[in-house]
């Protein structure tokens, strides 16, 4: 009997290195050494990487979006990730040095879906759910797209990359909550009129659920497509565990509890069952009769 | 590529009852899903068996979310039993694994006793099925009263009905959970019933609250504990089981994470294990756990699983016992 070949790896796992961590407002900025993975990596993959060490009690991968690669030679390759540290995993993880190990598995995930068209798109980021919008703008650009970004947080310090998306974006828009920079307010409360003006096509957007749902609403009204980069717990980040589901319209009409390790993180945003997010709504395929499970 | 033996004189050869397997390492079931996702990462046909997630008869969601809450060297899932169904799997994920020449063992879980019979005889007729692993102890079932494993009349009913559907010759193991106070009895009453082997452990069931609303973490509200927090556990149970039923072959699973863990087991008397959770935190471990293992008995002097299993059992300074 013939044996079906391994399937192609488009995932890496390596040990990479810490290159270097530095604080930024309220975050960390990680870069890795990780050979190979920076050149599959595309906008929109994540990385996730094991914290304490070979021995550590603490189990479970951790998921970053990745914020931009700089491709090298064998020994070079870097990815970035940009983090707020939440608890125990993340605090180690911004204790690193340089020279320091972690087992990173990337790129993961399904990046984000681009145009083939030159057409206007909108990208909308909350907190350091910017971090991978740069290498996106650069993406849209080079496809002759025009780039225009929102940049929203609680306040000034969790904020990332205002400088930069000045740099990435045709016009940035800036909201916190308290003020302290730019509009005050959320994200949606500029955006209606933003996609008006820039006859916006798409909108990319990453950040809480509860902004990306917003988000995928305000799209859905003016009528651009979205893609939406969610994050949801996950324990392994390569679509053995099913913890990181969540409920998703498909093709068929047909809605199932998917996994956003491997079929997300980046969804459609009239594809999400937003309003259901942490639940098993009714009619979804599979789902307990009667509301038993 | 097979580097899995560290010396010309090891064989890391088991044989369960009539399954043999080229070495002693398997997956868990629930932590490698049908093995294509881990394929990317090392060849799934090098391993002793892949063992399948617990398929059912239906479609079936899974609950809600939060499904899973990290504790200290483990973590608790309340994943429900989420899966495409019988016909799905039998159609796409299995035909793969079995083209990939992996050793596939099937497990299948069921409400019914009604439930796991159709699933074996749809299972076992299907080609490539190295053997059956019957799930009698999930603990993320809407009635714990379903847990047919927690009684062993009701674990030896289940067992009996599916053993009479299964062809003979086809190994068939029982998956136990250590949530029961007699688990020799559990065992002995699946045995009887015509069960080759038993597979030791299922999760523990357990609970977290969540401190900032001071109420359950999961959706599910109670989950199983696995990982490397669980191990002494397991290696308890495969210890009383085989002392009770040395003849029975055990598969020993829960927190194996280095191939000395692995080694603990055979010691204590399984001749096969499964790796599971750790999966998650390196999705290699199956076949590092079986390197691993092979040089923990190599250095030792042994030149196969056989040498070692059950050895705990023995009084120091036996032959066999060769680092005395």
């Amino acid at each position: 009997m013939s044996v079906t070949p391994r399937r192609p790896s488009t995932s890496l796992q390596v040990r990479a290195q810490v290159q270097s961590v530095r604080q930024v407002g309220a975050y960390h900025h990680l870069t890795l050494v990780a050979p190979g993975v920076p050149e599959r990596t595309r906008p929109g993959h994540f990385v996730a990487l094991a914290v304490g060490g070979d021995s550590s009690a603490m189990l479970l991968r951790r998921a970053f979006s990745v914020y931009r690669v700089r491709e090298g030679g064998v020994h070079t390759g870097t990815v970035e990730i940009v983090f707020a540290v939440h608890g125990p995993g993340t605090a180690w993880l911004a204790a690193l040095r340089a020279h320091d190990p972690v087992a990173l598995l990337g790129p993961l995930g399904r990046p984000f879906a681009l145009p083939k068209e030159p057409v206007p798109c909108t990208l909308v980021a909350g907190g350091y759910g910017s971090a991978p919008m740069f290498a996106l703008a650069e993406r849209l650009h080079a496809r002759g797209c025009a780039v225009h970004m929102v940049l929203g947080a609680a306040t000034e310090n969790r904020l990332f990359g205002v400088l930069e998306a000045k740099r990435s974006a045709q016009s940035v828009t800036v909201t916190t909550e308290d003020g302290s920079l730019g509009q005050r307010g959320r994200v949606t409360d500029v955006l209606p009129a933003l996609l008006a003006r820039t006859r916006t096509d798409v909108v990319y957007s990453c950040g809480p659920m509860g902004m990306l749902r917003a988000v995928a609403d305000v799209a859905e009204q003016h009528g651009s497509h979205s893609q939406c980069a969610v994050e949801e717990a996950m324990a392994c980040g390569v679509g053995v565990c099913m913890t990181c589901v969540l409920p998703v319209v498909g093709d068929d009409g047909i809605t199932r509890m998917v996994r956003s390790c491997v079929e997300g993180p980046v969804f459609r945003g009239d594809r999400v069952r937003w309003d259901a997010v942490g639940t098993v709504p009714d009619g979804t395929l599979g789902a307990p009769r009667q509301g038993a499970h | 590529m097979s580097d899995l033996s560290t010396g010309p004189d090891l064989d890391l050869s088991v044989d369960l009852g009539g399954l043999r397997l080229p070495n002693p390492v398997m997956t868990a079931s629930g932590c490698a899903a049908a093995g294509f996702e881990l394929d990317q990462f090392f060849d799934v046909a090098e391993l002793g068996a892949v063992v399948t997630k617990s398929i059912m008869r239906e479609p079936r969601s899974g609950r809600a979310t939060p499904r899973m809450a990290e504790t200290p060297a483990g973590m608790l899932n309340s994943i429900g039993l989420q899966g495409p169904g019988i016909g799905s799997f039998l159609a796409t994920d299995l035909p793969w694994l079995v083209g990939r020449g992996a050793r596939a063992v099937v497990s299948i879980a069921g409400g019914t006793v009604e439930e796991f019979v159709e699933l074996a005889r749809r299972v076992t007729a299907s080609p490539g099925v190295a053997a059956l692993e019957v799930n009698i102890s999930c603990p993320n079932v809407e009635n714990r009263g379903l847990v047919f494993a927690c009684d062993p009349r009701q674990a030896s009913t289940v067992i009996e009905a599916v053993r009479a559907v299964v062809p003979d010759g086809l190994p068939m193991f029982a998956k136990l959970t250590p949530d029961v106070t007699d688990l020799v009895a559990v065992a002995r009453s699946v045995v009887d019933a015509g069960a080759t082997g038993l597979v030791l452990i299922n999760t523990l069931l357990g609970l977290r609250i969540d401190p900032a609303t001071l109420r359950p973490l999961l959706g599910g509200v109670t989950g199983g504990l696995s990982g490397p927090a669980v191990r002494p556990v397991a290696v308890r149970c495969v210890w009383q089981v085989h002392a009770a039923l040395p003849q029975v072959p055990l598969i020993g699973v829960g927190g194996i994470r280095t191939g000395a863990d692995a080694l603990e087991f055979l010691a204590a008397g399984a001749t096969a294990v499964q790796v599971g959770t750790v999966i998650f935190n390196d999705p290699s471990a199956p076949i590092r756990v079986t390197r691993e293992l092979a040089h923990e008995l190599a250095v030792r002097g042994f030149v196969g699983p056989a040498d070692v299993i059950g050895i705990a059992h023995r009084p120091r300074g036996q032959t066999q016992d060769r680092i005395a």
